[in-house]
């Protein structure tokens, strides 16, 4: 049942281009939310074995090359598709004021989501493969035709930049097909590549999905990318995309190549830790609110590559349930900083900002943004916190020293947090003349959509973070039958 | 053998013989019967398909001077179908005054092209290569009025009969020491030795002769001027069933004529032969073709570069050798003959409407911008064939890359062929900046002043989107097309 998350996301884009203007949003809602629907009734659904991946749809797709239209699921994809659906209802509703080109604007938009549930339920690896590139291009065209500040540059940085990324993975999946001959998943993950094949196809594999995880140093198209985005095209970025890369790195490099993983796996924490404590610190001097965020998130992907270093049940549990987190997380983010700060003050500037009475003028935006700050910093009851808590529980085991690092940077993370939750919703009213101040209450007031896509991330993010033993229940098991952990 | 069973295997190449006469002879008649001239161009193309189909399964002729397989019949097919599409194209261009002496230019070209396909024997295969060049030197220097279109025309002429004279040269090297011009004959005199001297001139020459026909660097420097100057149509059936054919006879000299002097163009481990020949040829187009298309401005040009690029890619089937080799680069330069035919006809659309400026052609990328609200279909189309030729999913570029690359990949022991796939991917890298960089054109920049909305006719819309329709459907159910091509092939290569 869960497939057809991918055929009404692309159904709705195909159809959606031949119908009105006015329809579109419509449309695009629709999609989504039966997206939504569907990844959450399979979420409640008990009949599937979510430890293993199971095999949903397999249709002969080239026979003679071994491809099959091959889908399944576990306790791992589903959560995936859970955040997807979610990230892509409230996406559709923060863009409900986009007005120019709107047909194509959704199209692109559904293609990403499509794309992304594509990914998170392939078995097979070109299927997976195709998913995957299927994403990156519509981005380009989302920024570069709605974004803002220098999008022409962010969008051709980052989709260079994923396409990089994809150059390695292809050679990595080539070099699986070709050596064992078969493209099937599951059938994979119990082949026994030799040593010396693993040596270098996991690091290629594994970095080149990881490009699009933000993993630090290859991580610089995120900030600009995410920049130049148009709210969508952020929201989509962070709270999907990323996730994309991680997943591949899970699902595909650290599954099917374990003892190369275990080669390297010293140098992925050191990675890991080096990207939470630098973008983090790059964040602290940022002036631009959406570059604050757009690092933030490089630090949090750190979490999660962490969290997969660690090569144990806890630690890699952690790392999904922070990929569920962060992209609801940082969707809230670059929503209420793209769509409810910058659309009505058209600055991002914390300096700005801070002399705007921002808490006062929209009330509803300050405290979307003070809980969506409170989870990034991992405030106990809110998702993030849960998330990171497992990540470094399992991380004490493998490697204590990270963990000690890694406890002094989420200082950074929250530093740099509450600096721009002050600069930019509690600034300093005093030093400001009265006529700014007056300028602040003719802001056009939060829209519904704007309220109903918030609470809705907001509510993801609560949920999970009172009651993460809901997600963790269903990831546990499925992380418990990879074959790569000590 | 007898006349009447020569003219019953051979009656698809008459009645495209047939069908070019009538044509020429209807333009002579009246110089306004430009659409009948068409329509008559059309449908003797069609009824030769349809005479292809009712061959028989396969025949020899004369020792081999004119075969039937399933292969010789099905890229018959598709040449003939690339040439319909011309046809079509061939419509909308202004340009060409004599519609009917272009149709028949245009047939002349395509009866070489089935020749140079149905041909296992070197000298028929040379024939089909002058007559194939021949009417193709015509039509790039086709339009009197554009001094562009005479440049190519004589650029596209010195260029190709150098080449001829190099391939005849090796040729009859060849002959000389193998005494025999039939190819299963050759390969049979080439198994005990090894590569002579003078047999690798010949190769070597041979080799020239073809790599100036898939436009290969360095033998590619007639292409920019040539897509560029020359009449979008001609262009067109240069870069797509010239090359289809040459691709097609290329495979089955080395393969078959040349098979036991495969040698190995593996890392470190080279073996004399022509595969380390078309290697380095390969390795020096995608390089080539992709950093030099970086620097255009001009969206002929820049498929010019890029076809350089593209042929890099398809000779690394070749080089792998074998029947999947051989089946991967016949899938990748049959979809990308169809992909360039459909941005051809797009740019010509274009090229209609900014017919009056001189100083470009018309088909600058400052004539494509804004094109999304000039024409949405002509948008769309177009980045369906932009987004194939960079080789992204869902369209069939990607699925030809992934098949061929695969196979490069999986080739001789030991990987190795990695770093002519590694190479390939790093060129298909940098061609995705210039393939985005035309999108940005088309999709996201304003119209410049002065550019108005471009009407395109019925048949148009209906032949450029069977064409974006083929590409999407070639990309997603690759299945049909490639098993077609694999079953065509013979089990076992030397």
């Amino acid at each position: 049942m869960i497939a057809w998350t991918i055929y009404i996301t692309f159904a709705g884009a195909v159809v959606l281009l031949f119908l009105p203007r006015f329809l579109s949003r419509w449309i695009a809602l629709l999609t989504t939310i039966g997206g939504l629907a569907i990844s959450l009734a399979a979420f409640f659904c008990d009949d599937v074995d979510l430890a293993h991946f199971t095999t949903i749809v397999r249709v002969p797709w080239v026979p003679m090359l071994g491809m099959n239209y091959h889908l399944a699921v576990d306790g791992i994809s589903l959560t995936m598709a859970l955040v997807t659906g979610i990230a892509a209802v409230s996406t559709v509703l923060f863009s409900w004021d986009v007005d120019f080109r709107q047909n194509e604007f959704f199209f692109w938009l559904l293609l990403v989501v499509g794309g992304s549930y594509g990914v998170f339920l392939s078995a097979d690896l070109f299927l997976l493969f195709v998913f995957y590139e299927l994403v990156i291009f519509p981005k380009y065209f989302l920024i570069a035709i709605w974004g803002s500040t220098n999008k022409e540059y962010g969008a051709m940085k980052l989709t260079l930049y994923s396409f990089f990324g994809g150059a390695l993975v292809f050679i990595g999946i080539l070099a699986v097909y070709v050596t064992a001959g078969s493209l099937d998943l599951n059938q994979l993950a119990q082949f026994q590549f030799t040593p010396q094949l693993q040596s270098w196809a996991f690091p290629v594999l594994f970095v080149g999905f990881a490009v699009l995880a933000g993993i630090w140093p290859l991580h610089t198209w995120a900030p600009t990318g995410h920049v130049a985005a148009p709210t969508a095209g952020s929201m989509l970025l962070a709270g999907i995309v990323m996730k994309l890369g991680a997943y591949g790195g899970l699902r595909v490099a650290m599954n099917l190549f374990p003892q190369g993983f275990h080669m390297f796996s010293k140098w992925i924490a050191v990675f890991a830790v080096i990207g939470i404590l630098y973008a983090a610190a790059v964040a602290l001097r940022q002036r631009d609110l959406k570059f604050v965020i757009g690092y933030s998130s490089v630090s949090h992907m750190g979490f999660v590559l962490l969290g997969f270093a660690t090569a144990n049940a806890l630690g890699v549990s952690g790392a999904v349930l922070q990929m569920f987190s962060h992209g609801v997380i940082a969707a809230l983010l670059f929503a209420v900083a793209g769509r409810m700060i910058y659309r009505r003050t058209h600055t991002r500037e914390l300096d700005t900002l801070s002399g705007m009475n921002l808490s006062r003028a929209l009330p509803f935006a300050a405290f979307t943004f003070v809980v969506a700050s409170a989870a990034s910093m991992g405030i106990p009851g809110f998702s993030g916190f849960a998330a990171e808590i497992t990540i470094l529980l399992g991380a004490w085991k493998t490697f204590p020293l990270a963990v000690w690092i890694t406890g002094a940077g989420m200082v950074l993370v929250a530093a740099f947090t509450l600096r721009a939750l002050k600069k930019s919703f509690f600034g300093d009213t005093q030093s400001v003349n009265s006529s700014s101040t007056g300028a602040a209450s003719v802001f056009e007031p939060i829209t519904i959509a704007e309220k109903l896509g918030a609470g809705l991330l907001m509510f993801a993010t609560l949920a999970v973070g009172l009651y993460p033993k809901f997600l963790l229940d269903r990831i546990q098991p499925a992380v418990e039958a990879m074959r790569f952990l000590k | 053998m007898n006349y009447l069973e020569l003219l019953k295997l051979a009656l698809p190449e008459a009645i495209v013989v047939v069908t070019a006469l009538a044509v020429l002879g209807i333009g002579l008649a009246s110089t306004r019967a430009s659409a009948f001239c068409s329509a008559v161009a059309a449908l003797g193309l069609a009824v030769a398909v349809g005479a292809i189909l009712m061959l028989p399964q396969s025949a020899t002729l004369f020792n081999g001077m004119l075969v039937i397989t399933p292969l010789t019949s099905l890229f018959k097919i598709i040449c003939m179908v690339l040439a319909f599409f011309t046809v079509l194209l061939a419509r909308s261009d202004r340009s060409s005054r004599n519609q009917g002496e272009y149709l028949a230019m245009l047939l002349l070209a395509t009866i070489g092209l089935m020749l140079l396909v149905g041909s296992e024997e070197l000298l028929m295969i040379f024939i089909g290569l002058e007559l194939t060049g021949l009417s193709l030197y015509v039509m790039a220097a086709f339009d009197k009025t554009d001094v562009r279109s005479a440049e190519a025309g004589l650029k596209y002429f010195l260029f190709g009969s150098t080449a001829s004279a190099f391939t005849l040269f090796g040729i009859s090297f060849i002959y000389g020491m193998s005494g025999t011009t039939g190819l299963a004959a050759i390969a049979q005199k080439l198994t005990t030795g090894s590569v002579q001297p003078l047999l690798a001139v010949g190769i070597v020459m041979t080799l020239i002769g073809f790599a100036f026909k898939i436009a290969a660097a360095p033998f590619h420097l007639w292409a920019p001027d040539a897509y560029q100057g020359a009449p979008v149509p001609s262009a067109a059936f240069i870069a797509s069933g010239s090359k289809v054919a040459s691709f097609v006879v290329l495979g089955k000299i080395v393969l078959v004529g040349f098979g036991p002097l495969h040698g190995s163009a593996a890392w470190h481990a080279m073996i004399a032969g022509w595969s380390p020949v078309l290697a380095a040829l390969a390795a020096l187009s995608i390089l080539l073709g992709n950093l030099v298309a970086l620097a255009q401005t001009n969206v002929r040009r820049l498929l010019a570069y890029s076809a350089v690029a593209h042929g890099g890619y398809t000779l690394l089937g070749l080089v792998a050798g074998g029947r999947d080799g051989f089946s991967a680069t016949l899938f990748y330069t049959t979809i990308y003959a169809v992909t360039l035919v459909g941005a051809f006809g797009v740019v010509a659309l274009v090229k209609r409407q900014s017919g009056s400026d001189r100083e470009t052609g018309g088909d600058d990328f400052k004539n494509f911008s804004g094109l999304w609200s000039r024409s949405p279909l002509l948008a769309g189309c177009m980045s369906i064939f932009i987004l194939s030729l960079a080789g992204l999913p869902p369209l069939a570029g990607f699925f030809g890359k992934f098949y061929l690359f695969s196979v490069a990949f999986r080739a001789g022991d030991n990987h190795g062929l990695l770093w002519l796939v590694a190479l390939a991917l790093f060129g298909s890298l940098i061609s995705l900046y210039y393939y985005l960089i035309i999108l940005k054109v088309i999709l996201v920049e304003e119209r410049t002043a002065g550019a108005s909305a471009i009407k395109v006719e019925w048949l148009q819309r209906l032949t450029l989107a069977v064409l974006a329709l083929a590409v999407l459907c070639l990309g997603v159910m690759p299945g049909p097309l490639l098993s077609r091509i694999v079953t065509a092939l013979p089990s076992k290569f030397y």
